[in-house]
């Protein structure tokens, strides 16, 4: 019996000695016993918008999704209703340390060219305001097109413009690593239209500010 | 052969680990991370990978931008381990795993989530919390009041 049983160990050790490192470890499991208090709050998002949170510990589930909803763990476990006060004071310094939100700007074209169009200038100048207000920002440039043409010249005209802004922002002192740039072609038109159809809303350069 | 197919399947995963998944965008006070088992002085603009741990001292704070735009920031004392991430930034499918040791953490989630909705789990010393597109913060050993 004993023989067996070491048989059996002795395969399931050598199976997990042969699988192949194909993928990163999965991260421990939480232990099951808490070494200290520990509390969970759900926040309206800055639109206003309030999602779940599911809270799993010590064989329990909650489920969190009102504003402000909290969970103890540990000392005085159970779940608990703060107010945005009471969160602000227990969690100032973390709340304001989050990071700028991202912010995505849309530049239009004059057709068939990189030249930006007169109503995208001022969008432009906001871009670079934000752009100055953060201290470490990282810009991801795509260009578009609308459908007139072949895929290999829209592939080609989406980079161009996409390089034409990268160069205005670079001319405008934004260090040039900073900036990724890179071209869609028609692939992802804003409006739908058919093939050969020349819509100013899908002539256009997302820049995405982080 | 087989070996060959695992050094290769080892490599890629090194070279993955190796890659840039968030950036520091801003911090104050006495902020450091724990990389292959060195102490880097976190600044920034400083890259943040898979693996990495994120330490504050008591005075500091500091907030990273993950590539799917979710946003994390810690408060003083605090350790953060960021287990796993991957993100495809074509389909947005992704993993989020982080784990907080000590300390505060907020949680703004990104697109992966929006993509699928167990893409994000963050554990503590006893629970582990999946989050279904939304912004929440997380206290580890809260002082007694």
């Amino acid at each position: 019996m004993v023989a067996v049983l070491a048989i059996i160990a002795f395969i399931v050790v050598a199976h997990q000695f042969s699988a192949p490192p194909v993928s990163p470890p999965a991260p421990p499991p939480a232990p099951a016993v808490a070494p200290g208090a520990e509390l969970v709050v759900v926040l309206p998002s800055a639109d206003g918008h309030v999602g779940t949170v599911i809270v799993e510990s010590q064989g329990t589930r909650t489920v969190l999704n009102q504003p402000y909803a909290a969970k103890r763990i540990g000392r005085d476990a159970g779940t608990t209703q703060l107010s945005e006060q009471e969160v602000k004071s227990a969690f100032g310094a973390v709340l304001g340390s989050i990071p700028a939100r991202p912010a995505l700007f849309l530049l239009y074209f004059v057709t068939g060219t990189d030249e930006l169009a007169e109503e995208s200038k001022g969008e432009l100048q906001r871009m670079l305001t934000e752009l100055r207000r953060r201290p470490a920002p990282d810009i991801l440039v795509i260009g578009h097109t609308d459908r007139v043409g072949s895929d290999a010249d829209n592939d080609r005209l989406s980079l161009m413009r996409a390089e034409r802004v990268r160069s205005s922002l670079v001319a405008q002192g934004i260090a040039a690593e900073r900036i990724q740039a890179s071209g869609r072609g028609e692939r992802e038109p804003l409006v739908q239209t058919a093939d050969g159809v020349d819509e100013p809303k899908n002539r256009r350069v997302e820049i995405n500010v982080r | 052969m087989r070996w060959l197919v695992i050094l290769a399947a080892a490599a890629f995963t090194a070279a993955s680990y190796a890659s840039d998944v968030g950036q520091i965008k801003n911090l104050s006070g006495a902020v450091h991370v724990e990389r292959d088992g060195q102490r880097l002085a976190a600044a920034p603009g400083m890259g943040v990978k898979q693996a990495d741990v994120l330490v504050t001292g008591a005075d500091g704070s500091v907030g990273v931008t993950f590539l799917d735009n979710s946003l994390l920031s810690l408060g003083p004392s605090s350790t953060l381990a960021i287990d796993r991430y991957a993100f495809n930034s074509t389909t947005h499918d992704g993993q989020f795993d982080a784990s907080l040791k000590r300390g505060t953490l907020a949680v703004v989630s990104g697109r992966m989530v929006k993509r699928s909705p167990d893409a994000m789990r963050v554990r503590t010393p006893s629970a582990i919390m999946g989050v279904r597109g939304t912004e929440f913060v997380v206290k580890v050993d809260e002082p007694a009041r």
